[in-house]
């Protein structure tokens, strides 16, 4: 049952699914739910049914440069989840799915295009006494050839960023109003996320990721509830490129799949170097 | 809040340390399965010493499982530790929790002041969010600025004596 999200008015509604359609298809073989969390302890804890794990720090970044996976090693991932391209991909996971559509944009950077994400993630399946389990799934090993990485349509790098800000082009920033305006850095003891200075790239409008979702049960909030914010509160213009950051590109992908799918703007990139990059940037333009 | 500075200690208390070294010990299956059987052990502040609501003044801040502490003074000088962990997510949060209590409560409220916060990238390694860090890190700088205060006011008292 999709009713719920078909009900919310989102452009691209294929790309959520409930929970109820997960329910139903834990033994689809063609279908791989994948958790990706903030907390490396939450898959371990339990999971859906049938459910693998995707490890952002370990499977996702390269373990040397700061980069994601190059093909190679997303061949490797795919296939030790044992899945190919015609795998519909389910991602959820912690934080309102903000690990999970994570997970989903890196997936696009290698055009894994059949993938969803669970609405509402996994406060909303505990919410609804779904099953959970700690028994890790077998599935057996496939040879997933995929393309070489593709950055270029959802995924920006800081000299498109300085273009964009000469050019007056729009920005969100969603990171909290305290990290925008520059008054917190970083915590005491991960000053490995941090940044000399602090603010926000000139022009960018400031949207917390989290106010995309219902707080309640982690579910997006419907099309018209976005368009509120987004378009009438902030100004942004669908048809325009719009670059998405925060600190090192993770809030700002949930950002990303609100704009790209929900609300449907053609032109939204993850501009993952965020202020990590742009705050220690010399000579980069900084707001307050 | 007076507090006794910044001051760690170069070891961490032996039981800590034990603990720590074991987790150092293990390959990240056996670490992880050891974190989870932390968490399945964790037990919740008793309400003798506090019930829902809890205070604000106990919950740690930057903390996205809802974590809170508290410290009440037993013989000797020494402390005890309780813990809260609200967040059904929270479950670095409840191992953090459990394996401070373990080896912590008991101590001298001076030692335990001055534990050293590498506790949370030894436990965890370095495969944490900053968010999640931020979170773990503020619970134990919480612990010791409780036993700080503890101390402090155990201190205090003496020289009025």
């Amino acid at each position: 049952m999709q009713t719920d999200i078909e009900e919310k008015g989102y452009v691209h509604e294929e790309v959520l699914t409930s929970t109820d359609w997960v329910a139903e298809h834990l033994n689809d073989k063609s279908v791989r739910v994948i958790e990706s969390n903030e907390d490396a302890l939450l898959y371990p804890s339990g999971h859906i049914p049938g459910a693998v794990h995707v490890d952002w720090t370990v499977d996702l970044n390269d373990q040397l440069r700061r980069d994601y996976i190059q093909r190679e090693g997303f061949e490797r991932l795919a296939s030790r989840l044992g899945i190919t391209p015609d795998t519909t991909l389910v991602f959820y996971g912690d934080k309102h799915n903000w690990w999970a559509t994570y997970a989903f944009w890196v997936f696009q950077l290698f055009g894994h295009t059949k993938a969803r994400v669970m609405d509402g993630g996994r406060l909303k399946w505990q919410l609804e006494e779904r099953p959970l389990t700690r028994d890790v799934p077998k599935f057996s090993a496939t040879k997933y050839r995929a393309p070489e990485r593709d950055d270029a349509k959802v995924r920006a790098f800081r000299e498109e960023v300085l273009r964009h800000v000469s050019s007056r082009r729009s920005l969100v920033d969603v990171r909290s109003r305290e990290e925008y305006t520059g008054q917190r850095l970083h915590m005491e003891g991960y000053p490995n996320e941090g940044a000399l200075r602090g603010g926000h790239i000139p022009g960018a409008v400031n949207v917390p990721w989290s106010r995309a979702v219902n707080p309640e049960n982690g579910t997006f909030r419907s099309a018209e509830e976005l368009r509120q914010i987004y378009l009438k509160e902030q100004g942004l213009k669908p048809e325009e490129p719009i670059i998405a950051y925060c600190r090192i590109g993770e809030r700002s992908s949930h950002t990303w799949f609100v704009l790209t799918y929900l609300l449907g703007f053609p032109h939204v990139k993850n501009y993952d170097g965020s202020w990590t990059e742009w705050g220690n940037l010399v000579g980069a333009p900084i707001e307050r | 809040m007076r507090t006794m500075g910044e001051a760690t200690l170069d070891k961490q208390p032996e039981k800590l340390e034990s603990a720590l070294s074991v987790l150092d010990s293990l390959d990240e299956p056996e670490r992880v399965q050891m974190l989870l059987d932390f968490s399945d052990h964790f037990r919740e502040v008793p309400e003798s010493i506090a019930r829902r609501p809890f205070p604000e003044a106990h919950r740690v801040p930057y903390c996205e499982s809802d974590a809170y502490v508290w410290a009440t003074r037993g013989p000797g000088e020494t402390v005890k530790l309780y813990f809260a962990v609200e967040n059904p997510s929270g479950i670095s949060a409840r191992a953090l929790a459990y394996l401070l209590d373990r080896t912590l409560s008991g101590l001298k409220t001076e030692e335990v002041a001055r534990i050293s916060p590498e506790i949370v990238p030894r436990m965890f390694r370095q495969n944490i969010s900053m968010g999640k860090g931020m979170g773990l890190t503020a619970m134990v700088q919480a612990v010791r600025s409780l036993a700080s205060q503890q101390h402090l006011s155990t201190r205090d008292t003496k020289e009025h004596e």
